[in-house]
């Protein structure tokens, strides 16, 4: 197996393993903590996937900005992890279930899909995920819905601080 | 033509609806005058209608399509022929005068209620002259349904009675009970010939089409109907009870004309009759049996209505007879002449008991011959007519029936003469203790008896004539008269069977019969122009005293058992399976909506689990064949 | 790689994330589950665009087809951001009025 197969498969199991940690976890920092190696292990995706916007993007806006700002509520909210109530069993369990089938099912579908026999993902390399072409679309296709999304931040913003006002 | 005899049928039908609609707003006069006038209208368009089909024979007036589908084709239309045309002259002569008479006699009633008789009394007579001028079986089951109804109405006239509603009741119900045969008889029609109009159905061709059991059933079913109308065994009992409607009621409906719809249907098809032995011999022996009954217990009552009550159902166990044993036109020649003097004797009870102030046991009435000098001449003369004395009318019509009886079977022809012997005898029973000897009621009434007025007198008295000498049309050609009126019905009936008996033969039978008659008269009058009848005080006394009891057996037998099974559907059928059921289903959307509504607690995460849920079945729905098929097979291999 | 290596990835890790919305009791824990679906979707959609990519490739050297799904997920970012952001402050509010951030507690929609 060569370097990039190896990559993936250490990448995806680093990234599951953290996924179900921050499931797991009691105390909700390190929920947090958790997800942050999750966002870095997708990071590490989209670099060999040579999506190397994306994988910055991710990193500065996802694990540096809304995790920080999770943390903050949480530090504030003073969560402890041992007055956290715990939901029943019986509905863990049926969660747990449900979700399960879910993936199963998903999975069988995508197993019995024949359009995507033998497709092959293009790895390390590919230009599209540099900055200059993802730039020249974003700006010449897509400058509408970029600046309609300044206006959606402008929004959120005022939202959440009205929300916030005492 | 045609609007002469569309008027005739609806001079009553407007009279129906200016003092029904108009009750609360005319004056007694206006009442009186406008009911007694439509109808005196329609009998005069009657004559002239009458006069037409001499001159030119029968018509069919076609008015509109009453049903008219590809299969059956049931047109509005009237015949007036010279069956028809007599009917439309007995109803209407005898409905003017009795509306006549009805103005003074009810006189005590309030407008409104006395607008309301009226109204009724006319849409009786529509209904009546629908029956009689149809061309077909339905519309003369409209008018059939519609007597039936009226007659109803008018029993229970006093409705605050609740003996009277019981009456009404009773009668409506027993002639349901014949409706339904005449109904299947209709429906039997339909289903073999397809037709039921009069031209269609009452044709040899149509005779040929129908096969024995056919028309046995057919005229089995018509006759039925004719049961439950006219009073025959054993569908009788409505018709005493009836009494308790006012006494013109009783005269136009109970003796002149409902009760003779049944005679006049099968005198109509009496093709189908004369086609069928076993039907005729049916009809034959409940007609003598009836009247034989009914003048059994005729003989023991002491009510002046119910008296008449039986004697009318007698007389029409004597039309039947003569209907069953083939001669039709003795039965309508019997009809006309029965409603003559029944009519008259009716109204001569009327007004006896209004003179004796609403009085009805003749027990307590006598001697009334001075103080009720006309009532008393035209109620005798009505007597001896229905006696059969020669030479007033009854004689004539009874004559013919008792001579076609005894060709069929001398044994008819004797049970006919018992029976008219037994008629002589107790209608004279009631003349004498009525009229004769003294008086024995209280003092009280004796100074309130009166004459009657003119209104009641009048049509009395006409009456009166009328029965001495309606015989003129039917004498037969025995006495050297030509027999008018059998003459006028051959286009309907056929020849009447010239009886095969030799004149000698005939003047013995009547000779036989008259006597026998004249013998129970006599002794009548001499045993009650003295002393009424005391308490019946032997057994066969009791017993036809009590009517053979035959109202208790059909209580008993019927009528609760019919209660206790609707009792029993009540309770256990409608109240616990029926309502359980519908209240049930009530209750378990209710119970199912609270268990249901608990889904939404507000939790976000039930929520959310259902979304998820709700996934993955939608891609179960969606990719059924694929996922689970396929997918357990790759798994396995 | 072949895409289904791909495709069940991302679906694991979006069914850990259904898996966490339903059992976990915590609201911001639930979100941040939230989050972690939204990723894997992320990812799923620029592993379809390198393939999109690859193939077009092969026919036309320097074309930039499945360029609209890198795009897609940088306007997926920019809604998460806001998303959180006004969610927090919901959260924030929540808190302020019940002193608990547990879901359970949320059942105003009762009835």
């Amino acid at each position: 197996m060569d370097t990039l197969e190896i990559l993936f498969y250490a990448l995806s199991a680093f990234a599951i393993v953290s996924a179900i940690m921050v499931l797991v976890s009691k105390n909700p920092i390190h929920s947090v903590l958790w997800l942050i190696l999750v966002f870095f292990a997708i990071s590490g995706h989209y670099i060999i996937l040579n999506a190397q916007f994306l994988a910055i993007v991710n990193i500065i806006v996802y694990a540096g900005a809304i995790m920080v700002l999770f943390l903050f509520v949480i530090m504030l909210m003073n969560v402890q992890s041992d007055k956290e109530p715990q939901k029943k069993l019986l509905i863990k369990f049926i969660g747990v279930l449900s979700g399960g089938s879910l993936l199963i099912l998903l999975i069988a579908l995508v197993k019995q899909t024949a359009q995507l026999e033998g497709k092959q993902v293009l790895m390390k390399e590919g230009t599209i995920g540099l900055i200059h072409p993802l730039g020249k679309a974003l700006f010449n296709d897509y400058v509408l819905p970029f600046e309609i999304s300044s206006v959606l931040f402008l929004s959120a913003m005022v939202g959440a601080v009205i929300i916030g006002k005492k | 033509m045609k609007v002469i005899i569309g008027l005739i049928v609806l001079w009553p039908l407007v009279g129906f609806l200016f003092n029904g609609l108009g009750r609360n707003i005319w004056s007694k006069k206006t009442i009186a005058y406008k009911a007694t006038g439509y109808v005196l209208a329609s009998f005069i368009l009657s004559i002239i209608a009458f006069l037409n089909v001499q001159a030119q024979g029968a018509i069919t007036v076609h008015y509109f399509d009453f049903i008219n589908t590809d299969t059956l084709k049931i047109p509005f239309d009237f015949k007036v022929d010279a069956l028809s045309s007599l009917f439309l002259l007995v109803i209407t002569g005898v409905g003017t005068l009795i509306h006549l008479y009805s103005t003074a006699y009810m006189k005590d009633e309030e407008a409104p209620h006395y607008a309301r008789y009226f109204a009724y009394l006319n849409l009786f007579i529509f209904s009546m002259l629908l029956l009689v001028l149809g061309d077909n079986y339905v519309i003369m089951f409209i008018g059939w349904e519609g007597v039936g109804l009226c007659s109803y109405l008018l029993i229970g006239y006093w409705f605050t009675n609740a003996t009277y509603n019981y009456a009404a009741k009773k009668a409506f119900v027993m002639n349901r009970i014949g409706d339904l045969g005449f109904l299947l008889a209709i429906f039997w029609l339909i289903a073999k010939l397809g037709s039921v109009s009069y031209g269609h159905v009452l044709t040899a061709e149509s005779l040929a089409k129908l096969s024995t059991t056919d028309i046995t059933a057919i005229t089995l079913f018509l006759f039925i109907g004719a049961m439950g109308k006219s009073a025959q065994i054993p569908l009788y009992t409505w018709l005493p009870d009836a009494m308790a409607g006012p006494t013109p009621v009783s005269a136009l409906i109970h003796a002149a004309t409902m009760v003779t719809a049944g005679i006049y249907m099968i005198t109509r098809s009496n093709i189908l009759f004369s086609a069928s032995e076993f039907t005729q011999h049916v009809v034959a022996i409940v007609g003598i049996s009836t009247a034989l009954l009914a003048a059994t217990i005729a003989i023991k009552q002491n009510d002046i209505k119910k008296v008449l009550a039986y004697s009318t159902v007698s007389q029409l166990g004597y039309m039947f007879l003569g209907l069953g044993v083939g001669a039709y036109s003795g039965a309508v020649f019997h009809v006309i002449t029965h409603a003559f003097f029944k009519a008259l004797l009716f109204l001569g009870a009327g007004s006896v008991i209004h003179a004796m102030h609403h009085e009805q046991d003749i027990r307590k009435m006598g001697g009334l011959k001075s103080k009720l000098p006309i009532t008393h001449i035209t109620f005798l003369i009505g007597c001896i007519a229905i006696a059969g004395v020669p030479p007033f009318s009854g004689f004539f019509s009874k004559d013919e029936i008792l001579a076609a009886a005894f060709a069929k079977s001398p044994i008819y022809w004797a049970l006919g003469v018992v029976g008219a012997a037994m008629t002589a005898f107790y209608m004279f029973r009631l003349y004498a203790t009525t009229f004769l000897g003294k008086f024995r009621g209280t003092d009280e009434q004796a100074h309130h008896l009166h004459e009657s007025p003119f209104a009641m007198t009048l049509p009395l008295i006409l009456l009166a004539l009328a029965s001495a000498i309606a015989g003129a049309i039917g004498i037969p050609a025995l006495m050297g008269g030509h027999h008018w009126l059998s003459h006028q019905l051959t286009p309907i009936v056929g020849e009447t069977k010239e009886v095969a008996l030799s004149h000698s033969i005939e003047w013995a039978l009547m000779g036989a019969s008259v006597s026998i008659a004249v013998i129970a008269l006599f002794i009548a009058v001499n045993r009650y122009k003295r002393q009424a009848d005391g308490e019946p005080n032997t057994a066969l006394g009791k017993f036809l005293y009590n009517k053979w009891y035959v109202d208790e057996l059909y209580n008993n037998a019927i009528v609760q058992p019919l209660n206790k099974f609707a009792g029993f559907l009540k309770e256990t059928i409608e109240k616990n399976i029926i309502d359980g059921a519908v209240n049930g289903t009530g209750k378990i959307v209710q119970y199912s909506a609270r268990k249901i509504r608990l889904i939404q607690n507000g939790q976000v995460g039930y929520y959310i689990l259902f979304i998820v849920l709700g996934i993955i079945l939608l891609f179960l729905f969606w990719f059924n064949d694929i996922t689970i098929n396929r997918f357990f097979n790759n798994l396995i291999k | 790689m072949p895409i289904q290596y791909y495709i069940f990835f991302c679906l694991t890790l979006f069914s850990i994330g259904v898996i966490g919305v339903l059992t976990r009791r915590n609201a911001i824990i639930v979100f941040m589950c939230i989050e972690l679906m939204l990723n894997a979707v992320n990812l799923l959609l620029v592993a379809f665009s390198k393939m999109h990519n690859g193939a077009a490739l092969q026919i036309a050297p320097g074309s930039t087809a499945g360029i609209d799904a890198q795009i897609f997920v940088f306007f997926i970012m920019v809604v998460a951001a806001a998303e959180v952001s006004v969610g927090l402050a919901i959260i924030v509010m929540m808190f302020r009025n019940t002193h608990s951030v547990d879901i359970n507690f949320l059942n105003r929609l009762k009835n």
